[in-house]
């Protein structure tokens, strides 16, 4: 933008990967981020696991939208409405065109639960994710920078959050809190923050001896500016990774507490929630039930991870061909 | 005679480790008027980069700190400064240009933006007034294609380049001192002379003083107008270029002569190299520095370090050998012989 001088007609400046090396392109150079994209783009796994979010993210939107916006329902059915009429000796009905997922044991349409739970599970996955990186580059940055006592302090407290197992952790904190859709996220997000201030403080301490930093100090800029504005862009990298990778696993972790009651409550559905919810009748030989809110589950964690995965290895300036 | 920048008296900057007391600079005075420039020269672990990091207040605390001495900016006691206060005489009245381009330019931001940061967080200007003057300051240090240039990011420019951004984003607001350290170490020698006319030509417009610190006789000699040679953390002769160069009195400073080649003498003749090692800064010889090493050395010179002796125009040498000894030794020495007679 506002480029006075472009090159004239520089021949595709889109396809700039295919320039030989020893070619100096007359296009505007690639940015960060565009070159990280560049080489995103090449990674098949990576690209589906955008695709699978992408896809979660839009119907996990229009749920939110829908439901806590506009106030409708977007789903062909009531997801919570029960008719005994489509559940035969209580056992659901399988899959057929009215209910392309088929229906539970209450006669409730598994597609419209499918759907209504994306919302729960990818808003308890980014809530919980944000408030967990605000936590941690509040404070892994300011302890990798000052170093010292405040160091120690912020680092043995991330040691204190690390040695408790995870699960057991946040069972705790339900039970304080009380079970619920809000508490989860809040519990899974004060929970982790210690993975990412720990990720944060490892690059700071090695950013922080660049040479740049201290001509950014030898410029005049105040610590605050040098760690948020210098050290953290630089740091940032392996945080993006840690952030795909922790949706996927706030999404599993809402499972497993949902699936041990204490998440979503009945009658709202959540994929853990419905999990542990037709376990049982699976095993009756109803696999729909518990095969649908599954799969939805696994490709919204896979897609997480293999994107993270993927832009790990685009961001890492060491991979550079 | 032209205004006083800066006034450094006897400082001292130490630094603690696990290891022991490094005594990086030990009692170092020089001063700096405006339009002047004063060269440092020194072996690496001399403490010429110490010393420039000092009047900054930039040696990393803990381990290091400034033990003794008394650093004045146009009358202001920089010591006294808060943190807050010294802040603003960063980049704003001291600015430096560091020694390896290619890692002192932040590699995430464009050029543009490293250069107009400092123009913001000093003069307080918009953004879009900031960049404009961070492209007229590209042009200035000679980029070409400035307009286009200052989107650039670090890893688009050259050595040369980064080093002419480093000179831009110093020279930004316009600071009475501009600290080199070794600004061409890291630079092929051609592009070395284009880097020394660009300090200079930005020197004579902003009327700065320049402290240039260098292990480069030839830069010195080109640039300076009073030199100062440091040896294990301390001044041991400082004077006029010409003076330093034409009367040496330190056999430290004919050492560091001696391993020159030089291009106007006709017959072939061998470098004197300067025997052993700089002394570790930890266990600093109580004498002077170059005991051990000096190859007239005598029993007082492990004693105490020498007092400055005046020996010509504000040329003063630190050295326990009595005038007309080493005045005689000197004569006698291959180098010096001709020039003296």
């Amino acid at each position: 933008m506002g480029d006075a001088v472009s090159a004239p007609s520089a021949p595709g400046s889109q396809a700039s990967a295919s320039l030989p090396a020893g070619d100096v392109p007359q296009t505007k150079p690639l940015g960060l981020w565009a070159d990280s994209w560049r080489r995103l783009k090449r990674n098949k796994v990576a690209i589906i696991g955008l695709v699978i979010i992408s896809i979660f993210l839009v119907i996990g939107a229009a749920e939110v939208v829908a439901t806590d916006v506009v106030h409708v329902n977007l789903a062909p059915y009531n997801p919570n409405a029960v008719n005994y009429k489509l559940t035969p000796h209580g056992l659901g009905s399988p899959p057929s065109l009215a209910h392309p997922f088929g229906t539970d044991y209450l006669g409730r349409d598994i597609f419209s639960r499918t759907l209504v739970a994306t919302r729960i599970s990818l808003l308890i996955g980014i809530i919980a994710v944000a408030i967990a990186l605000t936590i941690g580059l509040a404070l892994g940055p300011v302890s990798g920078y000052y170093g010292g006592a405040i160091d120690s302090v912020i680092m043995r407290l991330a040691d204190i959050f690390f040695a408790y197992p995870y699960i057991l952790f946040v069972l705790l904190i339900m039970t304080v809190l009380g079970p619920g859709f809000r508490n989860v996220f809040i519990a899974i997000g004060i929970l982790s923050w210690a993975t990412y201030a720990r990720l944060v403080r490892g690059t700071v301490l090695s950013i922080k001896t660049m040479e740049y930093i201290e001509a950014a100090r030898a410029q005049g800029a105040s610590d605050l500016r040098i760690i948020f504005r210098h050290v953290l862009p630089n740091s940032m990298a392996p945080v993006y990774v840690a952030i795909a990778m922790g949706i996927g696993g706030a999404i599993v972790t809402e499972a497993a507490l949902s699936f041990l009651g204490i998440g979503i409550q009945p009658p709202n559905a959540s994929w853990g929630s419905m999990i542990s919810d037709y376990l049982s009748y699976f095993f009756a030989g109803r696999w729909w039930m518990e095969l649908f809110p599954s799969v939805a589950l696994v490709l919204t964690v896979f897609g997480f991870i293999s994107f993270g995965n993927g832009l790990r290895d685009a961001t890492d300036p060491k991979l550079k061909e | 005679m032209a205004e006083r920048l800066l006034d450094v008296k006897d400082l001292s900057t130490h630094f603690f480790t696990h290891a022991g007391v490094v005594r990086a600079v030990n009692g170092v005075s020089f001063s700096l008027a405006r339009g002047e420039t004063l060269g440092i020269v020194g072996e690496s672990g001399s403490g010429k980069t110490v010393a420039a990091l000092s009047v900054m207040r930039l040696v990393p605390d803990p381990p290091g700190k400034i033990v003794a001495g008394e650093i004045t900016l146009k009358g202001r006691d920089l010591l006294a400064l808060k943190e807050e206060e010294m802040r603003h005489v960063r980049g704003n009245d001291i600015a430096m240009i560091f020694q390896d381009p290619m890692t002192s330019l932040n590699p995430v931001f464009k050029i543009g933006d490293q250069i107009a940061e400092t123009i913001q967080v000093h003069q307080g200007k918009s953004k879009r007034e900031a960049w404009q003057m961070a492209t007229a300051l590209l042009a200035k240090v000679g980029i070409p294609d400035a307009e286009r240039r200052v989107n650039e990011y670090p890893f688009e420019y050259s050595g040369g380049m980064r080093q002419r951004a480093m000179i831009a984003m110093a020279i930004s607001c316009n600071p009475d001192i501009l600290i080199a350290d070794e600004p061409t170490t890291a630079l092929d020698v051609t592009i070395q002379a284009q880097i020394m006319d660009v300090i200079r030509e930005m020197q004579a417009q902003y009327q700065s003083g320049v402290i240039m610190i260098t292990h480069d006789l030839g830069v010195v000699a080109q640039m300076a107008d009073r030199v100062m040679v440091m040896y294990g953390g301390r001044t041991i002769e400082y004077g006029p270029v010409d003076e330093v160069y034409y009367n040496p009195h330190q056999p430290y400073t004919w050492g560091l002569l001696g391993s020159l080649p030089r291009l106007d003498e006709s017959k072939k003749q061998r470098l004197t190299p300067i025997k052993g090692q700089p002394p570790n800064l930890l266990l600093l010889p109580p004498g002077c520095p170059f005991s051990g090493r000096c190859p007239y050395e005598r029993e007082v010179c492990r004693g105490a370090f020498p007092e400055t002796e005046i020996v010509g125009p504000e040329h003063g040498v630190n050295c326990w050998i009595p005038l007309d000894e080493r005045l005689e030794i000197r004569a006698n020495l291959p180098r010096f012989a001709a020039r003296v007679a």
